[in-house]
């Protein structure tokens, strides 16, 4: 599995480190259902059966955090981008 | 049962050149209806339907699986058994899946090869020595064996490990006799056959597609060969449970993970019990056939693909040869992955859902196959009586929303960091 990082190019697996699925987002903690909103942040996951959507950082590399999306039926990596470029400044959204 | 396993069968077998053995389990039809359906029909499926005839006389139920049994991670295991754990919720549980593994063959009439060689973990500071008594000391709290070894104690057992490691020095182990291994496909054939001889159908080729309810819960699966009615579901789907239980509209705190094991060619006998290596990730038995078994962590990232990728090979050969020196020799015969089901505190859920009827069974991360006995006869308690078992009482599902989490490592919520 090599991820084709937009600043160094395709690059070996071990260069990063997996941090997990992308398409969460922090909950405000001051809404009414704040407790529960918590929980699924923290705890559930889509856990998809086909592309995902999941964070890496290029620790080995440029220091990108980078989302890759990326099929976890057969490892087939679709594309990576620069995980700023998508996530925004981590606001909920 | 169609015909007991013995000695006598077997030399009656043996004259007349083996043409005489029946097939161990039937391949029924599925009926329109079912008292008890379990979804999976790997170990913790069938051990499931097995308890449910055999200790609550269940005498309607289906085991439905989507390829052949024993197909998932039952046959992609390190086959070691243990019940060294450290917090409360889990102790009592595993102790209870070994004592079950002690009498299983017996049991169930089939060689499963339980094999008592001991469980031994390294430890190579201080500081990993004290955690080493104090997970020894909750043991002995909770009835469980276990023994504080010194450096000379493991160099009789172990004599070819690095005891001078410049970095990680052997400095002792965590032994616990009674650890030790099973021989995986026997598990999954021997629970089948027992299974079938109590009147339970094991339905393989047929995959759940959709789980029907109505307004009062769960009513039946769809599947490949058709809809099946039961009201009372267990789903034991092992690294595809998040898949099942989304079919219901479950999300789960759970992850399917990607774990490599190894075997190697077969050598004379040099490793004689279970040794974890405790400076990294590594655990390596020796097989009756001579082949060294081993395996490290988890490839890290989310998959299914029950395979993996090559720098966790070369992660765990390196944490090997950092044990065994003589390791770096060895030729390694074959590699393969499974997919593990990893929960947010690397603990297993054994639970009801919020559907009415639908139960699950999930979370084993990679310590499932040790569970199986345990997690057959608590999970068929609760689908029977609707009770939770007391040993399985932690094993909730809302405990994450309640945090009462039962975290091994202290790693949070990443389930690929437990």
């Amino acid at each position: 599995m090599r991820i084709p990082c937009p600043h160094c190019g395709p690059r070996t697996l071990d260069e990063f480190t997996y941090y997990g699925d992308a398409t969460v987002r922090r909950p405000s903690a001051t809404g009414p259902d704040a407790e529960p909103a918590f929980y699924d942040y923290v705890y559930t996951r889509a856990n998809p059966f086909g592309l995902h959507r999941e964070l890496w950082f290029h620790q080995g590399g440029c220091h990108e955090w980078l989302v890759v999306e990326r099929d976890t039926r057969n490892h087939d990596i679709k594309g990576a981008v620069p995980a700023r470029s998508v996530c925004g400044s981590g606001d909920a959204r | 049962m169609a015909s007991r396993y013995s000695i006598f069968s077997l030399l009656k077998e043996s004259f007349r050149g083996h043409r005489g053995w029946a097939p161990a389990w039937r391949d029924p039809e599925p009926q329109p209806a079912y008292d008890f359906i379990v979804i999976g029909g790997g170990g913790h499926g069938l051990a499931t339907a097995y308890y449910l005839a055999k200790n609550h006389g269940a005498r309607k139920v289906a085991v439905l699986e989507k390829s052949y049994i024993g197909s998932g991670s039952v046959g992609r295991n390190t086959t070691i058994v243990r019940s060294n754990y450290l917090m409360p919720g889990n102790i009592p549980f595993y102790e209870h899946s070994l004592k079950l593994w002690e009498g299983l063959e017996q049991d169930i009439n089939y060689n499963a090869m339980v094999s008592q060689r001991g469980v031994l973990n390294l430890f190579h500071n201080d500081s990993q020595r004290d955690a080493c008594v104090r997970r020894g000391n909750s043991m002995h709290l909770h009835g469980v064996d276990g023994e504080l070894l010194d450096r000379d104690d493991v160099r009789k057992l172990l004599p070819m490990a690095n005891f001078d490691n410049a970095r990680f020095p052997i400095h002792g182990g965590l032994l616990q006799r009674r650890g030790g291994t099973v021989r995986h496909d026997a598990v999954a054939w021997g629970y089948a056959r027992a299974a079938d001889s109590l009147g339970v159908d094991i339905i393989q080729n047929c995959e759940v597609t959709g789980i029907r309810q109505d307004g009062s819960g769960v009513t039946g699966v769809e599947t490949t060969r058709g809809f099946i009615a039961s009201r009372r579901i267990g789903m034991a789907c092992a690294g595809n449970t998040s898949r099942v239980a989304a079919l219901a509209g479950l999300r789960l705190p759970i992850e399917s993970h990607l774990l490599q094991a190894f075997v190697s060619e077969g050598l004379k006998p040099i490793v004689p019990c279970v040794v974890t290596f405790g400076a990294g990730h590594f655990y390596i038995s020796q097989s009756d056939k001579g082949a060294l078994v081993f395996g490290g962590s988890l490839d890290m990232y989310n998959s299914y693909a029950s395979r993996g990728n090559l720098p966790l090979v070369e992660e765990v050969c390196e944490e090997g040869v950092a044990l065994m020196p003589c390791l770096s020799r060895v030729r390694m015969l074959r590699s393969w992955g499974g997919v593990m089901d990893m929960s947010m505190d690397g603990s297993p859920i054994i639970d009801r859902t919020s559907v009415d009827g639908l139960l699950l069974n999930a979370g084993w991360c990679y310590g499932g196959f040790k569970a199986t006995p345990a997690s057959g006869w608590c999970f068929a308690h609760l689908l029977a009586t609707d009770q939770t078992h007391e040993v399985a009482r932690a094993y909730r599902l809302d405990r994450f929303a309640s945090g009462r989490l039962i975290d091994e490592n202290g790693a949070g919520a990443h389930p690929n960091r437990h």
